[in-house]
């Protein structure tokens, strides 16, 4: 962990380095805002379940803020490396690929901030009347954006390192990022859900990915339910860490390192 | 066993999915797969003492680079039993890792849009490198490869050479006690290579590393290592000092003559062995060594020489003949 700030220090270094990617990136982020654009139409004649029009574009500039600042690429990332066989020169040095992995994503964070000052700012100027109210829950904020950068982080690495059983991982990914889009609030918020569909991504791990974040500053996650709900999160947390350092173990015995 | 490298009855084996070309094949496969065992190393054994520095030839796929990863801890053995500077190299503990370095001509740990400084940096911190060693060390492979322009270019302009000079200081930051060379000089020119063996060699002494080097280039191996493990289908058929492998394999000797005028073919063959090569005033002649001296004394007393000189035949040929008794065996 010494190494850790230098390790940040040098993949900020190379984000700037690809900054031209990195805003294309971002700029292409942009499905809340298209969802916005569509459900402030169906709002134009009366509110949607609880959302007026002001009320989706709180919704979905707080999706967008998540997104931004919880991204990650490690998936693809570990998959290129396994199948072209870098992945030795990480295996080489004296610290977990996987932490250096974090540290190169963590230092994208700064750039897209840049990005997300803009949508904060309106965020709590333009709509402040939509915001929750509550200390605590802004409070909680925090920890619960790094809880949803470290599951969304760990579920990719875990995907990612299946790569070293079969080949299909990228695949794999895909039907998690279908899923998730629809689970996790990313395309129409939980909360407009039918009921049954609504019961179940509430507890399932998609919702901590960025529903919940946006909850809290929505001030639809409060008080004692808001510290449970982060304490769900966290579990979910350290099962996918268990999870991905069990599976990574294993799958280095099976690492063939190909190439050169 | 003793020694810095200790390699008993090593096995690695594949598990290679066979798979025919065409639709219909592809669409099998999606039911039924058939995998191939492959040996790339079966019951390999041996023994490298600290400071030792050892050429590991093979012809490709022979296992040469295979048993590399082993020992480096990238790959886990199927069987057998190897230790490194005292650990078990699959266990990648951090002692381990810091004690050995893996360059592979053909990968770069530089990063690629960054200039090496970057990279050096980077690798300071994940070895925990003190400064004044740090310093130390930078100035000195500064110095002997002459990396003072580079350190400050993005990596991505350096040319190949210039890329490589780089990737072996970035390597050797930590002061690996053990490197593992795979094919460093591949894809560069002849100038630049005996840069790499210079450089290989200096270290080697200053530090006392010990170095096992592949290469494909047979001058890194006659220049740099004293001893010699040959590898094909993943078995050790040679380790031992290579002129004693030149002597095994092919213990005639070339008769190299330049002559102050051009003469007759016949006149060549008369020295009792066989015309290898016959230019204008220029011929090579190979012999048995027991024919060496009298062809010798023919030479001088017959022909219209300018400089005779006796040498072992070219590497190459002597590796191209090994493999090939190796496959008749």
């Amino acid at each position: 962990m010494k190494a850790y700030p230098q390790l940040l220090r040098t993949g900020f270094a190379a984000m700037v380095a690809y900054r031209a990617e990195m805003l294309i990136w971002m700029f292409a982020t942009n499905m809340p805002l298209v969802m916005l654009a569509l459900w402030s139409a169906v709002a134009r004649g009366g509110p949607v379940g609880p959302y007026t029009q002001t009320g989706f574009a709180a919704y979905y500039l707080g999706s967008l803020l998540v997104r931004l600042m919880t991204g990650s690429w490690v998936v693809w990332e570990l998959t290129m490396e396994i199948r072209q066989g870098t992945l030795a020169l990480r295996l080489l040095r004296p610290i977990h690929p996987l932490l250096a992995y974090s540290a190169e994503n963590l230092a994208a964070v700064p750039l897209r901030g840049i990005i997300a000052i803009p949508v904060v700012s309106i965020l709590l100027y333009g709509m402040r009347a939509e915001l929750g109210h509550d200390t605590l829950s802004w409070i909680l904020l925090a920890p619960a954006m790094f809880g949803a950068w470290l599951l969304t982080f760990l579920v990719m690495s875990l995907i990612g390192t299946l790569g070293l059983w079969f080949e299909s991982a990228g695949s794999l990914f895909d039907a998690w990022l279908g899923i998730s889009a629809i689970l996790s609030g990313y395309l129409i918020p939980l909360d407009l859900f039918p009921s049954a569909v609504r019961d179940i991504a509430l507890v399932l791990p998609f919702r901590f990915l960025l529903s919940f974040p946006v909850e809290l500053v929505l001030g639809k996650a409060i008080g004692l339910h808001a510290v449970k709900l982060l304490a769900v999160q966290w579990t979910y947390v350290g099962a996918a860490l268990i999870a991905t350092h069990f599976v990574w173990r294993s799958g280095l015995k099976r690492y063939a390192a190909y190439g050169g | 066993m003793r020694g810095m490298i200790r390699v008993n009855r090593l096995q690695k084996w594949y598990r290679v999915h066979q798979r025919q070309p065409g639709l219909g094949a592809a669409l099998r496969s999606l039911f039924h797969r058939k995998y191939d065992e492959v040996k790339a190393v079966d019951e390999v054994s041996f023994s490298i003492e600290a400071g030792e520095r050892v050429g590991f030839l093979g012809p490709n796929g022979a296992g040469k680079t295979t048993t590399l990863k082993v020992l480096s801890g990238l790959l886990h053995p199927t069987g057998g039993e190897v230790s490194v500077a005292g650990f078990k190299p699959q266990d990648r503990v951090r002692g381990f890792l810091q004690q050995i370095t893996l360059v592979m001509g053909q990968k770069q740990q530089l990063l690629w849009d960054l200039p090496p400084a970057e990279t050096f940096l980077l690798n300071r911190a994940i070895y925990d490198i003190p400064k004044a060693q740090y310093a130390e060390t930078l100035s000195e492979l500064t110095a002997l490869l002459d990396l003072g322009p580079l350190l400050n270019k993005p990596t991505r302009q350096l040319s190949l050479g210039e890329r490589m000079k780089c990737e072996l200081a970035v390597a050797l930051l930590h002061r690996p006690k053990v490197l593992f060379l795979d094919e460093p000089t591949i894809g560069l020119d002849v100038s630049m290579q005996v840069t790499v063996r210079d450089f290989v060699r200096a270290y080697n002494q200053r530090f006392g590393a010990t170095v096992l080097l592949t290469s494909h280039y047979m001058e890194d191996v006659a220049a740099l290592c004293p001893r010699v493990m040959v590898i094909d289908k993943g078995h050790l058929i040679y380790d031992g000092g290579l002129p004693e492998l030149v002597q095994r394999v092919r213990p005639d000797k070339r008769l190299i003559l330049r002559l102050s005028k051009p003469v007759d073919r016949k006149d060549l063959e008369a020295l009792g062995g066989t015309l290898v090569d016959h230019r204008d005033a220029e011929a090579v002649v190979q012999v048995s060594q027991a024919l060496l001296q009298a062809a010798v004394s023919r030479a001088l007393a017959s022909l219209p020489l300018r400089d005779l000189s006796v040498e072992d035949p070219p590497l190459e040929e002597v590796m191209r003949d090994l493999f090939a008794q190796g496959r008749a065996a």
